[in-house]
């Protein structure tokens, strides 16, 4: 009926076709992640498979989904046999913990809150920077088309979301300001995408909208392949994007991929794990990494969700559930 | 033995009918009796607090609206390329023929992305469009057009066959006993092309109802203005809340059904006109 649930059919069919087709000696494991991580785990499988062969000899086969984040979390809790999931934010694997498949506690199994990695979000603008935006207030301007994608589908748009009430709060104090803020920025928005791929290319292909709300990798993306027509605009503050890793107990206790999934997931803390996410426009963890790459990354202040939201699970109940702050914006906005 | 049997002239009705039972059951009627079930976890009144929504009403509105002019605009359109199709032979015939298909095979999402890219108003259509002020991309319009896009094979394919067959000679006779022009289409035609029609008809609106994966691009999914049913449906599972998900695809559900029912009345009806 939708792609979506095709493309989980078909991670789920070409995952019960590999678990068939591996043979006893060489291990398999399956890594479920999102969308924009692709070419980031193609290079760190290649270089985790050398590893582990140097380490221990064996050979080692890594396979990867990808799909929207919580369409991903979705497949797992359904029975898609991942033996590791590296998604894009913690209430996703809560759901998987939830159902059961892992522990609650598995946040903190792996160091920096489970998250090897980390981006921000920052603007995307014309070539020129025609509006003049610098910081997140210049999104008030009157006037001022901005793409950012829904919230309640996409995973990405709801650290937009995120990132832009935490500026208010800091900037302007209380929750009546932020939310007269975010409304503000709201109104501003033509069209909600579904994802945040599709929010880019309403922004770079089909030319709508002064500026973008983008993850930090996505804005790179985006520039190195139409450099001349775009620009980077990096905010004074913004939100800290940790998307986490986790090792799905009930699946590697099945497979017997405990001790490899563990690794696995160590490895991405490695000096080379560390230098692949850079290299793909994740901000490393790593100090010695991320002072080579230090010319890649902007210096801004940045917030995490628990600063200030508590939690995930808070961040979602106060704003994106049905009914909650973000539904509430339009209907007030509608009236 | 108390229990009669009837004989048919044609053998092998206990196994066909036993094979078309267990068929449909497993493809049809087990996936869509798990809804209920997953349904029945929530209380009457969640139930009717998620189906009741404005957002979700509003939601009904445009997805049953736009099905519904989709599958007009193709039954007339559609019904025109059937005709032309069928009756006339032109150089191309067979390519015009293959294309009709093609929505059938491409991926909703890549008709999406082109439909939106060619009525963004910096598309090709957008643009000219727009002078006149008419907006289509991230609109009802949109939406619209996405649907008639999906939909218009069913008509084609559905009426084309029932026009191949028409005899021309039952023209041949109308007209030779004194009927008009007009009257040879309305009372000859028409008649006969009628139940096809409307099952055409239902198959797109049918088909319209559940898209998903071409309207989410162009409709802009706006709260309150442009969001389709089925994308609520996939925002209550991004929250894991599949009561939530499959209340509404229940409503969805019962909605569609009643008005297939209704399109089927319709159809006995003009087959019986037909051949009484």
């Amino acid at each position: 009926m939708t792609t979506r649930t095709g493309i989980i059919r078909a991670t789920i069919f070409s995952a019960a076709i590999a678990t068939l087709a591996a043979p006893a000696a060489a291990q398999t494991l399956l890594n479920v992640s999102y969308d924009p991580t692709r070419e980031l785990y193609q290079e760190f499988n290649a270089a985790f498979v050398k590893y582990w062969k140097a380490k221990t000899g064996q050979t080692v086969t890594i396979r990867q989904s990808h799909g929207g984040s919580g369409a991903q979390a979705r497949a797992v809790i359904d029975g898609l046999g991942a033996d590791v999931v590296t998604l894009a934010l913690a209430y996703d694997i809560d759901a998987i913990a939830q159902s059961g498949l892992t522990s609650t506690a598995w946040q903190k199994r792996f160091p920096q809150n489970s998250a090897p990695y980390t981006s921000t979000i920052v603007f995307l603008v014309r070539k020129g920077n025609p509006k003049g935006i610098k910081d997140w207030r210049d999104l008030s301007q009157p006037g001022l088309q901005i793409i950012t994608p829904n919230p309640k589908t996409s995973g990405g748009a709801r650290w937009n979301y995120l990132a832009a009430w935490g500026y208010a709060l800091r900037q302007f104090g209380g929750d009546d300001k932020a939310r007269q803020f975010v409304t503000d920025v709201y109104k501003k928005v033509p069209v909600l995408d579904s994802g945040a791929r599709a929010s880019t290319m309403t922004f770079t292909r089909r030319q709508m909208g002064d500026v973008l709300i983008a993850w930090e990798n996505e804005a790179h993306l985006a520039l190195q392949e139409s450099p001349n027509q775009l620009e980077i605009v990096v905010p004074s503050i913004s939100i800290l994007a940790e998307p986490p890793v986790a090792v799905v107990d009930k699946v590697v206790d099945r497979n017997g991929t405990r001790a490899i999934a563990e690794a696995y997931l160590q490895y991405l803390y490695s000096p080379e794990g560390q230098e692949i996410a850079a290299k793909h426009h994740y901000r490393p963890r790593d100090q010695a990494v991320a002072a080579k790459f230090a010319s890649s990354f902007a210096k801004l202040k940045l917030f995490t969700v628990d600063e200030v939201f508590g939690s995930w699970q808070n961040a979602q109940k106060t704003h994106f559930a049905d009914g909650a702050m973000f539904d509430r914006l339009y209907k007030m906005a509608a009236r | 033995m108390s229990m009669q049997v009837r004989r048919r002239v044609l053998p092998g009705f206990g196994l066909t009918m036993g094979i078309t039972l267990l068929y449909l059951s497993l493809i049809v009627l087990i996936p869509l009796a798990t809804l209920p079930a997953r349904t029945f976890t929530m209380s009457w009144q969640a139930f009717r607090d998620t189906v009741t929504d404005p957002r979700v009403v509003a939601s009904y509105r445009l997805s049953l609206g736009a099905s519904l002019a989709a599958a007009a605009v193709n039954a007339v359109f559609g019904g025109l390329v059937a005709w032309v199709l069928a009756r006339y032979s032109f150089p191309g015939r067979r390519v015009v023929d293959a294309l009709i298909d093609l929505p059938f095979a491409l991926p909703t999402a890549v008709a999406g992305i082109v439909l939106t890219t060619l009525y963004a108003p910096s598309g090709w259509l957008g643009k000219p469009l727009a002078q006149y002020g008419v907006t289509v991309a991230f609109t009802p319009l949109g939406v619209t057009v996405a649907l008639i896009f999906i939909g218009l094979p069913f008509v084609v394919r559905t009426l084309q066959p029932v026009i191949e067959d028409l005899d021309p000679e039952v023209e041949e006779a109308a007209a030779s006993l004194g009927a008009s022009r007009a009257g040879v289409l309305l009372r000859v035609v028409l008649p006969n092309l009628l139940p096809a029609w409307l099952t055409g008809f239902a198959l797109a609106f049918a088909r319209a109802l559940g898209e998903y994966g071409s309207v989410v691009f162009i409709s802009g999914n706006m709260p309150m203005r442009t969001e389709i049913s089925p994308l609520l449906i996939v925002t209550k599972l991004e929250q894991y809340d599949y009561a939530g998900a499959t209340a509404i695809a229940i409503v969805m559900l019962t909605l569609s059904f009643c008005l297939l029912l209704c399109i089927n009345g319709l159809q006995t009806w003009a087959r019986r006109r037909v051949a009484p």
